[in-house]
């Protein structure tokens, strides 16, 4: 269950918001960072000029007035459209951010106010604006955290919902690696003592909500490099433009101001250049929609870019924890007696495993001897033991507990394992199972199968990846039989068994090495480094403040699979930009067919056989050009806001796509758009 | 009819059969494999003894540019200085004079970057010394600092990570004596063979069939002629260049011209192939330029053929084709292939004279110059195709959702950067320069120039803008043919020229060369399941794509008010 | 300096030596060989040189076979073409003077018979040829002038047709100063 996000593109409070913005964002010092849409202010605003000078000096020169004041107010919307593109973008994003922050609005805290070298229980409330980092204050059962915040003593539930939208309380504790807490939560039990990590303004989300409002967006490689090639298409449109004057004279025509600033502006890419930060604006922003706050637009860039993915095999790949499948008794054990010794090991047993052999032996039905219960003793598993069992009253000890360390217990009471369960134990690992091994007295009964289970749909959703061309690792504790096991069932391309944080970092860097991008998620402090290293770090955002700081991305969510989910935003991103970029250009091309005769047709009346659109009059001609140049960025907005889709069906069947529907359809539209534009207005100039 | 047709597709056909084991030879020669002219060796080793140079010292892509810079330079000085006082040296048999300093200036420039364009007549303009010493020379060398500039980049594309590029006076001399050399033998043999006059006799003086005493122009040609098509220079022995019948005899040498001009440019694709074990990406490339020089070259054949409208109005049925300005031993289809092929090229030896084609035609032939990217030059003409790529390897990445890579390096900003800047100057230096001649002529139509403006064209309206036009886009392409009516001997034209010749050769050479030292020394990637495989059809389409917008938007106003209008206002 | 300007100077110098003397002087060597020697190959009449094969020579006398328009007047020392545009109006009725002059001297003819070889001017202003049908058309003045019967000009033209290259590739033609030759030897 998510927050109930409201998915209308378009809500009155921002389309409000955004159109005041449109109208700030006209100052020159603003516009001049967008070279594009810069080019046209200045057009719009020589074109101001030339209606001024023919409404008070009566210039007659440059053609009717209704003509080039048309041409002037397009010109004008045209600037409004594609900072109202960007501007909605911002509130959108911003709405978004907001929504979240409001969870932290001034909530009273708990101060604690630290006396000599402890901490004593002299506890003030203060407001929470006035908590700075490193400050600590406390928390008890039905109080809202106020601040971004590390645990420093105590265990508590925690209710996330307001952030996550998961309603299930969460269990954060101190030294762990779950030990973050957000502000704006609420605490369900217990009490807790935390550390402020970040001081007002300086949590990620405020972070994020300043990348979003523009204060400090930094424009991406990517964004830089496209920049450059728009400019330059600009640059060479502006050779074509001013060059035309002359050659225009030579063939004894003269065009107005009106109609060369047309051309210009209809021919420099103002579709992709107004809405280029709307675009990446938006990819944040879905990031944000998917509950992950980006550190920076790059990250998000980035992830379109990953080769390999580190995957955690608990809770990415696998449900949690491994459950018990199957039960095989040694010879001459009978099945049903068998099973219910492993069960009665198991039944004061605490742990997912504990239970869910009890429940398997439940759910065969079997009889049962509730006597034997009594006076039972519960032996907790320890790391030296490496068992767990129960002590009966009668003195039968029963154990459960790894292959070898059952084995050793049980040549030391001078019985043999027999030789068939030795064979299950090696086809348990092999199909990538656990075998716990159950002896009685020293003799051992069988062994129990304990299986991972994967989780519905992950393999398809590997199989996306590898479509994408994303290398999947999983990471796992597990010894490297098993581990294969279960990457070949999940369909990941690699594994990392019996991993260490070390050996993640080695993997990184060898991946790096040789050119790859990777990413990885994690949430414990020795998590950090990795993520550090990682091109895209997610960290979870129950994770410690370390490993926060260290990655670039925090999810909200704290779901691993978000990582598939980021890096197809990645793709859109660009994918975005791209096909916009070319749609744009493409869109010249019905442009000069449109304003091209009209321009001199008056003087060389044979150019109206390259009037191929049968277009009403050269004023209307340039007008509609126009026109249809300025509402295109608006019709687009929705597509730049939502992102291109993104299809994993392999590079160059995705550029044929894209190139079919955003090359070829940016060719033909226009024409359409500019034949109909001139039917509605033809009659009116 | 259909023998003019046969006849070009033969000579097409001919030469493709001909570049690919070229190219596989050319490619052995640059990685150092053996070949059957390693014979050559201690040959190049005493050149190289005499010149004081080690060709085994490896040298980035900044030292590249400093020696070929430097050579060029060199070069240039001594050609400018040789023109100028040609007229009192040796070897000058018909006593012709020294040029002017700004045709001295135009000449040395236009043969220096393979360009010849030549706003003199070969009869009277140049003596045998200067055809000889400084133009044959000029277009072996400016041939090879293409091929070697093409060499660098080839060693860049190599899957290591390195910024050692290989010696560059080892590429160059490698290119004129195994490749230029050769070829050049061969087809200069072959012309002397048919007529083409290669001894050092004078002008003849005899009495015609009608008795009259007439003088003939001649000497040693057939070699500077072979170089010419070989080198991909263009520039002709005699004023009326290839359709001169002591410089193009015949059909058969016709062939073997148009044939010599394309030769190494289609080898060096494939050599790019067998170079970096890209056959594919080779045969994609040749492709696509080949789709491109047919949809220029198609409707020019057509359109030559059909003949001319006008005269066909005075009453003259065009059986045999438009024939203004054309041989009857090629006719107008052969005339019309080679006018694109030599455009395409960057040659810019004629066996027309353009300015008398056919308006479609002049446009095509323009297209060919402003795309510039089809085939081209030797060396040059891959230098401008990567550009191309490196814009669409850009624009297709991000529509696939990646960071652009072209052949496993990523392609950033400062790398589109210089890919836009020569992408934007071809238009630049084509446009200003036709409007700055557009605006003198309005303005100042009586400047005392040794051609007044007024009288620079040889054509009135469309096709006189046309005229102007040509001859800027000739230039920036380096092409050096020309609408030949235009009046370009005088100090506007020799001067505004040079310059655009000057930046339309280095400018994109260096670019390229630096992108491609950049993009060596930047991590490898192997090629993933997500790369953006550039060796396919699709990819091919997309360059092509980009090659034609920008060539079409850039340009399409000034096609329009010349040619485009001259058509319209004629069918 | 040292690493680059003198090994240019160097290099330059000996590659002046190779290829502005020793390959242009070795083909001179081989085209000594050659038919013509290299010095052009000459047509003589009674011994004595009256033109090069491969340059045209301006006829415009009723009794011979007309050479084409010419726009260097066949003067070769230099060359060159008219550069007109086929848009010129200028141009057009210079086409047409031509075509009215011819049609002035062969009264017999359609209009649409004339090839417009013969009314346009070559690019190299010394082209050699006239296409067949150019000759053709000529045929009935030169028999009348002549007094030679139609046919057996028509054989001698077709005796100095030169067919496509191979049979096959490119276009045929007709050289006239041969012709003219052999037309001033048929009596």
């Amino acid at each position: 269950m998510k927050r109930n996000i409201n998915n209308s593109l378009f809500q009155r409070a921002h389309v409000v918001s955004a159109l005041g913005k449109s109208f700030t964002k006209l100052d020159p010092r603003v516009m001049v960072k967008n070279p594009v849409m810069f080019t046209v202010e200045i057009g719009t605003f020589v074109m101001f000029l030339v209606v001024m000078g023919i409404i008070f000096m009566h210039d007659t020169s440059q053609g009717k007035l209704g003509y080039n004041i048309s041409i002037f107010v397009t010109l004008f919307i045209t600037l409004l459209f594609a900072n109202f593109a960007e501007a909605i973008a911002e509130a959108r994003g911003k709405a978004h951010a907001d929504s979240l922050r409001k969870t932290r609005k001034d909530t009273p805290a708990k101060k604690v106010f630290p006396i000599g070298e402890l901490y004593v229980d002299e506890v003030h409330v203060v407001s929470s604006s006035e908590l700075r980092k490193g400050d600590v204050f406390i928390c008890e059962a039905g109080d809202i955290i106020p601040m971004d915040g590390t645990i420093i003593r105590g265990l508590a539930s925690i209710d996330e919902s307001a952030i996550t939208g998961e309603s299930a309380p969460v269990i954060r504790e101190s030294g762990g690696d779950k030990s973050s807490v957000t502000g704006g939560t609420k605490v369900l039990s217990d009490k807790i003592m935390v550390e402020v990590s970040a001081g007002p303004g300086e949590s990620f989300l405020d972070k994020m909500i300043n990348l979003v409002e523009g204060a400090s967006r930094q424009k991406t490689p990517n964004e830089i490099a496209l920049t450059i090639l728009l400019a330059s298409f600009t640059i060479v449109f502006i050779i074509v433009c001013v060059t035309l004057i002359p050659f225009a004279t030579f063939a004894k025509t003269t065009i107005t101001i009106a109609s060369v600033i047309s051309l210009f502006v209809c021919l420099i890419p103002t579709t992709i250049g107004g809405l280029l930060s709307a675009i990446g604006i938006a990819g944040m922003d879905r990031a944000l929609r998917a509950n992950v706050i980006t550190k920076s637009g790059k990250a998000v860039e980035t992830a379109g870019d990953i080769d390999t993915l580190l995957l955690d095999k608990t809770g990415t790949i696998t449900i949690g924890n491994r459950k018990a499948t199957a039960f095989y008794p040694a010879n001459g054990i009978p099945v049903e007696e068998f099973i219910r010794k492993a069960m009665l090991s198991s039944l004061a047993d605490e742990t997912p495993e504990g239970k869910s052999i009890v429940e398997l032996a439940r759910n065969m039905k079997l009889e049962w001897y509730p006597e034997e219960m009594e006076g039972m003793q519960f032996i907790k598993f320890t790391a030296e033991t490496r068992s767990s069992g129960v002590d009966l009253a009668n003195g039968t000890k029963i154990r459960k507990g790894a292959f070898d360390a059952m084995k050793r217990k049980v040549e030391q009471t001078g019985h043999q394992i027999p030789i068939e369960l030795e064979d299950f134990v090696y086809k348990i690992s092999a199909n990538g199972g656990t075998p716990l091994v159950l002896e009685e007295n020293g003799e051992a009964l069988g062994v129990i199968e304990l299986q991972d289970i994967i989780k519905n749909g992950i393999a398809e959703r590997f199989q996306r990846l590898r479509k994408m061309g994303v290398k999947t690792v999983m990471v796992t504790g597990d010894n490297p039989l098993t581990a294969k096991y279960i990457s070949e069932k999940a369909g990941v391309d690699d594994f990392i068994a019996e991993a260490t944080p070390e050996d993640k970092m080695k993997y990184i860097i060898k991946e790096q090495q040789s050119g790859k991008l990777v990413a990885m998620m994690g949430d414990g402090t020795n998590d950090a480094p990795a993520l550090a290293q990682a091109d895209v770090g997610v960290a979870m955002n129950s994770g410690t403040q370390a490993a926060k700081e260290a990655g670039n991305m925090v999810d909200l969510d704290n779901d691993p699979t978000k990582l598939i989910e980021i890096v197809e935003i990645g793709k859109q991103l660009l994918i975005t930009r791209g096909t916009l970029t070319t749609f744009s250009i493409a869109n010249d091309v019905a442009k000069y067919f449109a304003i091209v005769p009209a321009l001199f047709i008056a003087a060389i009346p044979s150019l109206q056989r390259l009037n191929i659109m049968n277009l009403h009059s050269p004023e209307s001609a340039i007008l509609s050009a126009v026109i249809f140049n300025a509402i295109i960025i608006p019709m687009l907005i929705p597509l730049a806001l939502r992102g291109v889709e993104y299809k994993p069906i392999g590079a160059t069947l995705l550029l044929r796509r894209n190139l079919l529907i955003y090359g070829i359809g940016g060719v033909i539209v226009p024409f359409i758009g500019i034949k109909i534009i001139d039917l509605l207005v033809g009659n009116y100039i | 009819m259909s023998t003019e047709i046969l006849g070009i597709l033969l000579v097409f056909v001919i030469t493709i059969i001909l570049a690919i084991p070229l190219g596989k030879y050319i490619a052995k020669v640059f990685s150092g494999e053996r070949t059957i002219t390693d014979f050559m060796k201690p040959f190049e080793r005493f050149i190289f003894k005499l010149s004081g140079i080690n060709p085994d010292r490896e040298m980035n892509w900044k030292q590249h540019m400093v020696a070929l810079l430097t050579i060029n330079m060199v070069w240039f000085i001594y050609a400018f200085v040789m023109f100028l006082i040609q007229g009192s040296l040796f070897l000058n048999p018909d006593g012709n004079p020294s040029m002017t300093p700004d045709l001295a200036f135009n000449t040395a420039i236009s043969f220096l970057v393979n360009c010849n364009l030549q706003d003199y007549s070969g009869e009277t303009g140049v003596t045998y010394f200067t055809q000889l010493f400084v133009i044959t020379f000029l277009m072996f060398v400016s041939a090879a600092t293409g091929i070697a500039a093409m060499a660098v980049i080839l060693r860049a594309m190599k899957e290591k990570v390195t910024d050692k590029l290989g010696n560059f006076f080892n590429y160059f001399l490698l290119s004129c004596t195994r490749i230029l050399l050769p070829l050049s033998l061969i087809t200069a043999l072959l012309l002397a063979f048919n007529g083409t006059p290669s001894s050092y006799a004078a002008k003849a003086s005899i009495k015609d069939f009608h008795g009259n005493n007439i003088t003939v122009s001649r000497g040693p040609a057939a070699g500077m002629i072979a170089i010419k098509h070989i080198g991909t220079n263009g520039g002709g022995w005699f004023g009326a260049n290839s359709a001169h019948p002591l410089e193009n005899p015949n059909y058969f040498t016709n062939m073997l011209e148009l044939v010599a001009q394309f030769i190494i440019p289609a080898a060096l694709i494939f050599a790019l192939g067998f170079y970096l074990k890209k056959k594919k990406l080779a045969y994609v490339i040749f492709g696509i330029m080949t789709l491109g020089f047919l949809l220029l070259v198609l409707p020019t054949i057509y359109y030559e053929l059909k003949g001319s409208p006008t005269i066909e109005k005075l009453g003259i049925a065009q059986t045999t084709g438009a024939m203004e300005g054309k041989e009857v031993r090629f006719g107008p289809a052969n005339s019309g292939y080679w006018s694109i092929l030599t455009t395409v090229i960057s040659t810019g030896s004629v066996n027309s004279m353009h300015d008398s084609s056919m308006p479609v035609s002049g446009a095509m032939q323009m297209l060919a110059m402003m795309t510039n990217a089809f085939y081209g030059g030797c060396g040059a003409g891959f230098l401008n195709y990567y550009i191309f790529i490196l814009i669409a390897v850009f624009i297709s990445g991000l529509m696939v959702g990646r960071t652009p890579e072209l052949l496993g390096r990523k392609v950033e900003a400062k790398e589109i950067k210089i890919a836009a800047i020569i992408a934007l100057l071809h238009p630049f230096i084509i446009l200003a320069g036709t409007a700055l001649s557009t605006y003198i002529l309005i303005h100042n139509p009586n400047a005392n120039w040794a051609v007044k403006p007024s009288t620079w064209l040889n054509n009135p309206g469309f096709h006189g803008f046309s005229e102007m036009l040509y001859q800027y886009t000739s230039c920036a392409a380096n092409n050096g043919s020309g609408f030949e009516g235009l009046a370009d001997n005088n100090i506007w034209w020799n001067i505004s020229t040079g310059f655009v010749l000057i930046l339309g050769r280095y400018i994109p050479i260096i670019g390229p060369i630096a992108i491609a030292g950049i993009l060596a020394q930047k991590k490898y990637i192997p090629e993933a399941g997500g790369t953006l495989r550039t060796d396919t059809i699709t990819f091919g389409l997309v360059t092509f794509g980009v090659i034609t917008i920008i060539a079409a938007l850039a340009f399409f106003p000034a096609l329009v008010l010349g040619p485009l209008a001259e058509y319209f206002s004629i069918y | 300096m040292k690493n680059y300007l003198l090994p240019s100077l160097r290099l330059t110098l000996v590659l002046i030596v190779l290829f502005g003397g020793i390959y242009p002087f070795s083909i001179f060597l081989f085209g000594k060989l050659s038919k013509g020697h290299g010095d052009g190959i000459t047509i003589s009449k009674n011994n004595q040189v009256i033109g090069f094969e491969n340059l045209g020579q301006n006829f415009t006398e009723d009794k011979y076979f007309c050479s084409r328009p010419s726009a260097v007047n066949y003067n070769a020392s230099g060359s060159g073409g008219s550069n007109k545009a086929t848009s010129n109006p200028d141009y057009l009725k210079e086409v047409s003077a031509r075509i009215d002059t011819f049609m002035k001297h062969n009264p017999h003819i359609r209009k649409e018979d004339i090839p417009s070889d013969l009314v346009t001017a070559s690019g190299s202003g010394l082209d050699p040829d006239i296409s067949i049908e150019g000759a053709l058309v000529q045929i009935p003045r030169i028999a009348k002038i002549r007094k030679i019967p139609f046919n057996k000009l028509k054989d001698l033209v077709d005796a100095h047709s030169e067919k496509s290259f191979l049979g096959c590739f490119g276009p045929s033609k007709i050289n006239v100063l041969k012709l003219n030759l052999a037309l001033d030897s048929l009596k």
